[in-house]
């Protein structure tokens, strides 16, 4: 019953944003919303379900743009005549080098194992470069300023919500690999600088995604405003609701967007809810409390482990895909880890972890907290500084970046619900 | 004879000085994490904010003694301001102690728990910096810019390569040496610094044998929060203050932890040199380097860059993989505290 009325809160919440600020702005912060329960559940999947701490959330959201991207954006056949082959070929050389250091690692040992490996990694990377290098220079030397880059697939976008957790999947699995035999403290730090390194990767390798250049031609999943505009059926439905077809239009496209989003977002619910309610998930939890006696009874803590967090990473990665969807653009340089991991984590602490109702409730609250706190922010400022002298240089300073308030808030709240409330506000059962 | 002495000048001007210096920033930020580490046992995502904390602080000091017209010659002012920002750093550090992690010291909370704790303290530090100072970069170094000019070096050696040697660089050595100096000093030689030592080997034999635990905590939190005062002014100081790139300065600073072996002093400082050379060694051109030491007339048409210098997080990302695949212990293994 509490959690019903907490839900009803949240909407009736979001209602208000529409009645008194617009019903523009209160879609798009529950379609963020909606993107950001999808993350916090991921998030969930892997601290709920197993009590791995992942702090390298922005790298797999990072991915699952970059499916985007590569699943939408129209192919340059110039760039795959000028470099394709060579960037193919040095994909299959990585390949080639990494299954030569398997092979050493597996058929030597000692002494020789270790120096054998080190020549061929040593030898590996300058192979590589020398075919790898002249056919970046060529993919972007080709029109620069408006391709540059390989392109996509040309592929409606919507099939990269499916490709974007393949590729978390994927990261996650590498990194688990690496990364999950390790105490708890050490896995973080492996994470943050994953995350780090993803988002280098994709703000330096141009002939991949254009890098910083950022690509704004994808296709967007569901009919832009204008095309709407345009069409005499919707005019016909403007008219009948007795509004102006413009400002119809844009909400339209959001609560479209609002609807695929849901549609993901149950979905994803409806899996968790079930798999943590199978005998698999009761293993999960019996891992996360006793690790040891878990093991005990047979269970592979490792490999149980690395499956919960590339299952986790993947849904963070479909909604990197349906955040980059939604923008239409693929920015690089927009990815924070402020916003992109910790913010999920405060979603997730807050909402209760080991609970998928409460990630979702978390999402959705937290966001809404961040979104209106940046507004109210400038107001609260207002107030505390009005016994200033509106000229004084404190007073405008202030004003100025009375928008990072927000930032103090999200950990004022994520430090008060740990000490008095650490189970969150639907705690698991 | 020449050509090798100009790729000397060449590497100690864009590798050996901006790397000692690099190194010292990060030897000192890691001081501050390992001694976090062994007397309270948890990693402290807050530490780069605290960095920045204090950096700001003392900014902030620098202005107000600039308006007053007090200034350290050709020293920058920073430095007459630095104990002001270490002040209010180690109350506002006390302060979290006291608000926030005692709590969970009391009640034996898991290490992940309070890390977690730590998270939400480096959101409420990087909401404060912003508020006061702004996200926006500042610059407060003043004084002499350079101790030796790269022109200067060049008419007294007549190589065609120079070294500049800037203040803050030579600053930034000076006074992390002297600080590790007084540290180990401290830890070794104190009454209180044994206790810390006691303490970090075994919390249980510590207290038996009568250690106050509160003071312990207290001492660590005052030597942390002095740390990362000095550690990101000196960064600010030497490159610029920005609070974002102190947020990024986390990674490499854990890095330099771990490499050489949490809870270990002197691993710290290692770990700090090796991160810092290995990132700049990757992420250097060495086109013209290899045309003084090779053949005559020989130029290398690439840039013979390893990394483009947008990937030095993965330079100490590697790093910190491969010590914790080979040797989890880091390279001063044995020893803790």
């Amino acid at each position: 019953m509490k959690n019903v009325i907490l839900f009803a809160l949240m909407g009736l919440a979001l209602v208000a944003a529409g009645e008194y600020q617009s019903w523009a702005f209160s879609l798009t912060i529950l379609n963020l919303c909606l993107i950001s329960a999808v993350m916090a559940l991921g998030v969930n999947i892997q601290w709920g379900y197993a009590g791995i701490f992942n702090v390298g959330i922005m790298g797999f959201a990072a991915l699952g743009g970059a499916a985007a991207v590569l699943v939408n954006a129209a192919p340059v056949p110039e760039a795959w005549a000028a470099g394709g082959v060579g960037i193919l070929a040095s994909g299959v050389a990585l390949l080639a080098v990494i299954g030569l250091i398997v092979l050493i690692r597996r058929k030597t040992s000692g002494q020789l194992r270790r120096y054998a490996t080190i020549i061929a990694v040593i030898g590996g990377f300058f192979a590589i470069r020398l075919v790898y290098d002249p056919a970046v220079e060529a993919i972007e030397s080709i029109d620069p300023a408006k391709t540059g880059f390989l392109g996509g697939l040309g592929l409606p976008i919507i099939f990269s919500w499916a490709v974007g957790g393949l590729f978390a999947a994927g990261g996650a699995w590498v990194v688990g690999k690496v990364a999950l035999g390790l105490r708890s403290d050490y896995l973080a730090i492996a994470t943050l600088g994953i995350s780090e390194i993803i988002i280098a990767v994709l703000k330096n390798e141009d002939w991949l995604t254009r890098g910083v250049k950022n690509v704004s031609t994808l296709q967007p999943a569901v009919p832009t405003a204008i095309e709407l505009q345009n069409a005499p059926w919707f005019q016909d439905l403007a008219a009948w609701f007795n509004t102006d077809v413009i400002p119809a239009s844009g909400i339209f496209v959001k609560l479209s967007y609002a609807v695929l989003f849901t549609i993901v977002l149950l979905l994803i619910l409806w899996l968790s809810e079930k798999a943590l309610k199978s005998p698999w998930g009761r293993m999960m939890r019996a891992i996360r409390d006793n690790r040891d006696a878990a093991q005990a009874m047979g269970k592979d803590v490792t490999r149980r482990h690395l499956q919960t967090f590339i299952i986790g990473s993947a849904v963070v990665g479909i909604a990197g895909a349906m955040l980059t969807t939604m923008d239409a653009q693929f920015t690089p340089g927009t990815y924070n880890p402020l916003r992109f991991t910790f913010l999920i984590w405060v979603m997730v602490i807050v909402g209760g972890s080991g609970n998928n109702w409460g990630s979702i409730l978390g999402g959705f609250l937290i966001w809404f907290v961040w979104i209106e706190a940046e507004r109210f922010g400038p107001i609260v400022m207002e107030l505390v500084t009005s016994g200033m002298d509106p000229e004084s240089p404190l007073r405008i300073n202030l004003m100025d970046s009375a928008a990072h308030l927000r930032l103090f808030l999200m950990g004022a709240i994520l430090l008060i619900v740990l000490r008095f409330s650490p189970r969150g506000l639907i705690p698991e059962k | 004879m020449t050509d090798i002495l100009n790729a000397l000048a060449l590497m100690s001007n864009y590798v050996f000085v901006p790397g000692l210096a690099y190194g010292s920033q990060l030897a000192l930020g890691a001081l501050g994490v390992t001694l976090i580490y062994s007397i309270l046992r948890f990693s402290n995502f807050a530490h780069g904010d605290t960095m920045a904390f204090g950096a700001m602080l003392t900014i902030l000091a620098t202005w107000w003694f600039q308006s007053m017209g007090i200034s350290a010659g050709p020293l920058p002012t920073a430095l007459l301001a630095l104990p002001v920002g270490i002040a209010g750093t180690v109350l506002f550090v006390l302060a979290t102690d006291r608000l926030v992690y005692r709590y969970y010291r009391k009640v034996k909370a898991a290490s992940i728990v309070t890390m977690m704790a730590s998270v939400g303290v480096m959101f409420v530090m990087n909401g404060v910096v912003r508020v006061v100072i702004g996200p926006g970069e500042q610059r407060f170094a003043d004084g002499e810019r350079f101790i030796i000019k790269a022109r200067e070096f060049k008419e007294m050696t007549g190589l065609a390569e120079g070294i500049s040697l800037r203040t803050t660089q030579a600053i930034t050595v000076v006074v992390a040496l002297i600080v590790v100096a007084l540290l180990f000093w401290f830890l070794q030689k104190s009454r209180t610094g044994k206790a810390m030592r006691a303490y970090a080997d075994n919390e249980d034999l510590a207290l038996l044998s009568g250690i106050n635990p509160d003071k312990v905590v207290m001492v660590a939190w005052i030597i942390a929060a002095t740390l990362a005062t000095i550690a990101g002014t000196l960064y600010g100081l030497d490159k610029s203050f920005k609070p974002f790139t102190y947020f990024q300065l986390l990674l490499p600073i854990f890095a330099a932890a771990i490499v050489g072996g949490i809870g270990n002093p002197l691993g710290a400082v290692a770990g700090g040199f090796i991160i810092a050379f290995s990132e700049m060694g990757f992420t250097y051109a060495y086109k013209r380097f290899v045309g003084y030491i090779g053949p005559d007339g020989w130029v290398p048409e690439g840039l013979l860059q390893l990394l483009s210098t947008d990937y030095k997080f993965a330079v100490s990302f590697v790093i910190l993989v491969l010590v914790l695949l080979v040797r989890p212990t880091g390279i001063f293994k044995g020893k803790v505290l």
